[in-house]
Parts: structure tokens; C-alpha cells; sequence
């Protein structure tokens, strides 16, 4: 663990990654200390300006505070992006486990399917799931998970193939342990640090979408989001340019700490390709 | 009236056969009909078609452009100030969402500076005709193309420089150097040609992201695209629009990626187009 830390801090860019994101969860988690009341209640006056100690990044059109849906907002962002990520990983790992390790025409077929979900404009389709299953939480981690498992399948397939032809998985198969045992405690520990490194760009992606889909009106209508707040104050950048520029540099701020973590995580568990750099 | 509007749209039939009815019609090119406007999905699509794609395609030419020549300078000032400066311009991007880029333009340029109009494709009422009225729709074009096309400009630039630092290391630009071929000679044809080719096969893949991210700009510019009738429809639950307008941008994403494969064989003379 220790050399690995070290190499991690090596990066610059991937420490101050990992400062921003705990900064964001330290928010999240603090949200309702901070501010102690809902999100969706009127705070003050409707377009108070910014740099202002009742409400210092403004109100909004109906007077609800911007930093106070910032903060809660942050627990829906961070939410979706890990849930939705866990799920995609899972739909992932086992079809690129499946097509990398049983070959032939299943790994044909799981490729085939993996490719027609790769060609499918990924925004439009999750714009239609989640709009035909109506926008909630659970439909919105769904449509973000379909479209973005493919490339996990992809990776971990590769990882597969060419790790389940290495003596030590042959001498498991000699020693007879089980086709479970070989893909899940031989296999997969070996393809895990390709795996780490995408779910963390994973997550910032899965953010960045379901910004766009609150952006359009499609987030929960119960949960405060950085993209319905943007959303909101679209129609009001002339009178009120802060309701629309900080719920942005808080995504901003988020997604860049996430893929600075990820590219700091691929230098660290893999050496020789940071260095030729 | 309930029962007749039920049966008017077919939905008293079972989904399992409501569905078979949709994809045969599909597959006779009728994409069904809008409730809303009454009209069919296709000519809906087909009228807004032309907006979307010049909308896209600047943005592409622009992200092309743009992105392997910033890509190609910070490879050719690899770990100096000009390289940082392009790495972190291109990692900032590709960080923001399309949408807020697009209403930060709009606030800079048409709020506060006045420059750019910031919605709609044309004047309206301007009915202006020739070089006129494409210098308007130029004016109009800018920061929807611009949106669209800062984000895939920073994967671009990202791309054209990993892939050039790992041509400029093999041997055939040693051979090439050890002959006296002339440096800028060496970066355009030796380099530059051989590391375009990941860069054009990630960005036709691309492509389909492109239509997808145009919806979020033609929102924010009120551009009227495929986009923006895919917002409108999304508003008004007109779901046969919504469908329609999924279905065409997929097609148009295959139809893109047969086009990339067989550009492909025109740029690298080893590929044989089968």
C-alpha cells in the first residue's frame, strides 16, 4: 500500500483531485448542518445578488438559496454518479467476463450486443428511458447504467483473454478448482486495475449526464440538482448570471477532481506506461 | 370518446402487438404521426434535419480542426509551459458540461459584451436573401458551434498528443532525422500523418455523441434542430417524436461510421477497404 501511495502522490494534479472530491463529500455530508432547512423553501428575497452574508451565492427566482441547493445538490450528484456506476460495473464486468473467458460464439454474441449499445447515440437513449419510465431516482441510475456499461465490458474482456491463457490460471485449472473459482478469485483480481481507473472517469461521466438530464427537466422532481438549478436559471441570465455560474463550477469543480483522480490512479498502479509519459 | 381516442392510436390492442405494429411501420419508413402537431414524424424530422447537421458539422470541422493542431503543438513542446498550458486547457473541457459552456458563452458574448446573438438561426422578419442571410446565419452559428465544439476539441487535442509522442519515439523517425529530412518536413509527414489515424477512428465513433450533445446545445441556443424538437417533443410526452428522433440519429450514427471505415482506406494506404 505504502509504495502505492507514494506513487499516487507523486502526481500533483491527482492530490489536488482528491482534495476537491473530499471538499464536494465533505459538503454533501454536511449539507443539512449547514443549512438547516429545505432546499426548495423560500429564503429571502427573490434575485438577491450574490457575496451576501444572508445567502452568499444569491437567491433565485423564488428566492431559494443557490448554496444551499448547491450543497444538497451534491448529494444527489455523487449519489447517482456511484450507484450508477456500481451498476454499470456490474452489468459489465460479467458480460466481459463471460465473452473473455468462455470464448467462441457466446463471446461473439456478448460482443455483438456490447457493440450495438456502443453505436446508439448514448445521451438520446437515456433522455428516452428515463422519459418513458418517468424521471425518478431509480429510472435515472437505470438509464445511466444501460448506456454506460459497454466500455467495462470491452476492458474487462481484453483483460480476460489475455490473462485466462497465463500459467497461473492453467495451474488452477490443473489443481481442478471450479470455473467460479478461476474467473472470480484468479482472473478478476488480476483485471481490477484497468477496472478502477474507468470507474472513477465513470463516475464524473455518469455526473456530467445526469446534469444534462435534470438540465432538460428530467431529474427527480422531489431532489434539489446542479443541472435543474442551471436549467433554472437558463431563462434568467440576463437578471441573475449567478444561479446559472455556480451550480456549473460545482460540476466543473467535481467532475475535473474525478478524472484528475483517475489519471493520478492509472500513473500509480501502472508505472511503466506513466513514465514513458 | 375515451374508447374511440383509445382506438384512433391503437391503444386498446396489447403492448406486445402495439409494438409489432410500430416496428412494421418502421421498417416501411413511417415513423408514425405527432399528436401533437398532427403531423408525420418523419417530415417533422426531415424539415429540421438540415439545422442539426449544420450545426454538428461546423462544430465537428471546428473540434477537428482546432483540437489536432493544439494537440500537434503541445506534442511539439512536450513538458514545456505551451504543452501545460494545452493539457490543462483541454482536461478543463473536457470537464464541463456542453450546456453550462454554452450559457457562460452566452452570458460573455451576447449579455455582456453584446457581440453574438444568442438564440434562434436566423433574424427574424430580417428576410434577407444571398450572401446576406448566410453572413447572418454565420452570426447566429458561432457560439452554438463553439459549444459543441470545445469539448470534442479537447478529446482531439488529447488524443492527437498521446498518439504523436508515440510515433515521434519509433524508428522510422530516427531513420528519417538520421537523413537529414528537414524537422517540420518529419513532424508533417513522418509524424503527424501516422498519428491522425486513432484520432479519425475515435472520432467517427464520436459522431453519435455529437448528435446527442446537440440536443443539450440546440436547448440552450433555441436552435431549431432535431434537438430542439426532441426537447419539445419531451415536454409534450409526444413520444412518437422522441422515438422518431432516436431511431434517425441512429441510423445517422452508423451511416457515420461507414464513412469513417471507408475514409479510413483512403488516409492509410494498408487498409484495404473489403
Amino acid at each position: 500500500m505504502k509504495p502505492f501511495l507514494r506513487a499516487y502522490a507523486r502526481n500533483k494534479g491527482a492530490v489536488l483531485g482528491l482534495m476537491i472530491l473530499a471538499l464536494v463529500a465533505l459538503t454533501a455530508a454536511l449539507a443539512n448542518v449547514v443549512f438547516p432547512f429545505s432546499p426548495w423553501d423560500m429564503q429571502g428575497a427573490p434575485f438577491q445578488p450574490p457575496f451576501d452574508p444572508d445567502a452568499w451565492l444569491g437567491t433565485d427566482s423564488l428566492g431559494r438559496d443557490v448554496a444551499a441547493g448547491i450543497a444538497y445538490g451534491a448529494r444527489v450528484s455523487l449519489l447517482i454518479g456511484a450507484v450508477s456506476t456500481a451498476v454499470s460495473l456490474l452489468i459489465g464486468v460479467s458480460l466481459g467476463a463471460i465473452a473473455g473467458y468462455a470464448g467462441g460464439l457466446l463471446d461473439d454474441a456478448v460482443m455483438r450486443f456490447t457493440e450495438f449499445f456502443q453505436t446508439i447515440p448514448s445521451f438520446i437513449l437515456a433522455i428516452v428511458l428515463v422519459a418513458i419510465f418517468s424521471p425518478n431516482l431509480g429510472s435515472i441510475v437505470a438509464a445511466i447504467a444501460i448506456v454506460s456499461w459497454p466500455p467495462v465490458t470491452r476492458v474487462i474482456r481484453a483483460e480476460f483473454l489475455s490473462l485466462r491463457g497465463r500459467e497461473f490460471v492453467q495451474a488452477a485449472e490443473v489443481l481442478g478448482r471450479s470455473r467460479t473459482a478461476i474467473v472470480f478469485r484468479e482472473i478478476l483480481p488480476n483485471a481490477l486495475s484497468p477496472l478502477i481507473v474507468l470507474a472513477s472517469l465513470m463516475v464524473a461521466n455518469a455526473i456530467l449526464l445526469e446534469s444534462g438530464l435534470s438540465f432538460l427537466g428530467l431529474g427527480d422532481p422531489n431532489l434539489m440538482s446542479w443541472g435543474f438549478m442551471i436549467g433554472a436559471g437558463r431563462s434568467v441570465i440576463r437578471l441573475a448570471w449567478w444561479m446559472s455560474v455556480f451550480p456549473g463550477v460545482a460540476i466543473f469543480l467535481t467532475v475535473l477532481a474525478l478524472n484528475l483522480v483517475g489519471e493520478g490512479l492509472g500513473d500509480a498502479l501502472n508505472p511503466r506506461l506513466a513514465r514513458r509519459r | 370518446m375515451l374508447a374511440q381516442l383509445r382506438a384512433q392510436f391503437g391503444l386498446d390492442k396489447p403492448l406486445t402487438t402495439q409494438l409489432a405494429i410500430y416496428v412494421g411501420h418502421v421498417l416501411q419508413g413511417d415513423l408514425g404521426t405527432s399528436f401533437r402537431q398532427g403531423r408525420p414524424v418523419l417530415g417533422l424530422i426531415l424539415e429540421r434535419l438540415p439545422a442539426t447537421l449544420l450545426l454538428t458539422g461546423t462544430a465537428f470541422v471546428f473540434a477537428i480542426a482546432a483540437g489536432i493542431t493544439l494537440g500537434a503543438l503541445a506534442a511539439q513542446r512536450v513538458g514545456r509551459v505551451a504543452d501545460s498550458l494545452i493539457t490543462i486547457l483541454a482536461l478543463g473541457f473536457y470537464a464541463t458540461p456542453l450546456f453550462w459552456v454554452g450559457l457562460m458563452l452566452v452570458l460573455v458574448f451576447s449579455v455582456w459584451l453584446n457581440w453574438l446573438p444568442s438564440f434562434g438561426m436566423q433574424t427574424v422578419g430580417a428576410d434577407l436573401h444571398g450572401w446576406a442571410a448566410v453572413v447572418d446565419i454565420a452570426q447566429y452559428l458561432v457560439l452554438p458551434a463553439l459549444t459543441l465544439g470545445l469539448f470534442y476539441m479537447a478529446v482531439y487535442a488529447r488524443l492527437t498528443r498521446a498518439s504523436m509522442l508515440e510515433v515521434a519515439s519509433q524508428d522510422f523517425v530516427r531513420t528519417a532525422r538520421a537523413k537529414g529530412v528537414p524537422e517540420g518536413r518529419i513532424l508533417r509527414r513522418h509524424i503527424l500523418r501516422n498519428a491522425l489515424l486513432p484520432v479519425i477512428t475515435f472520432a467517427g465513433i464520436q459522431a453519435g455523441q455529437l448528435i446527442g450533445g446537440s440536443i443539450l446545445v440546440e436547448t440552450v441556443f433555441a436552435w431549431p434542430g432535431i434537438g430542439r424538437l426532441a426537447f419539445d417533443a419531451l415536454l409534450a410526452r409526444d413520444y412518437q417524436v422522441l422515438l422518431g428522433v432516436f431511431l434517425v440519429t441512429s441510423i445517422l450514427v452508423v451511416l457515420f461510421n461507414l464513412l469513417t471505415d471507408l475514409l479510413y482506406a483512403v488516409i492509410d494506404p494498408r487498409v484495404q477497404a473489403a
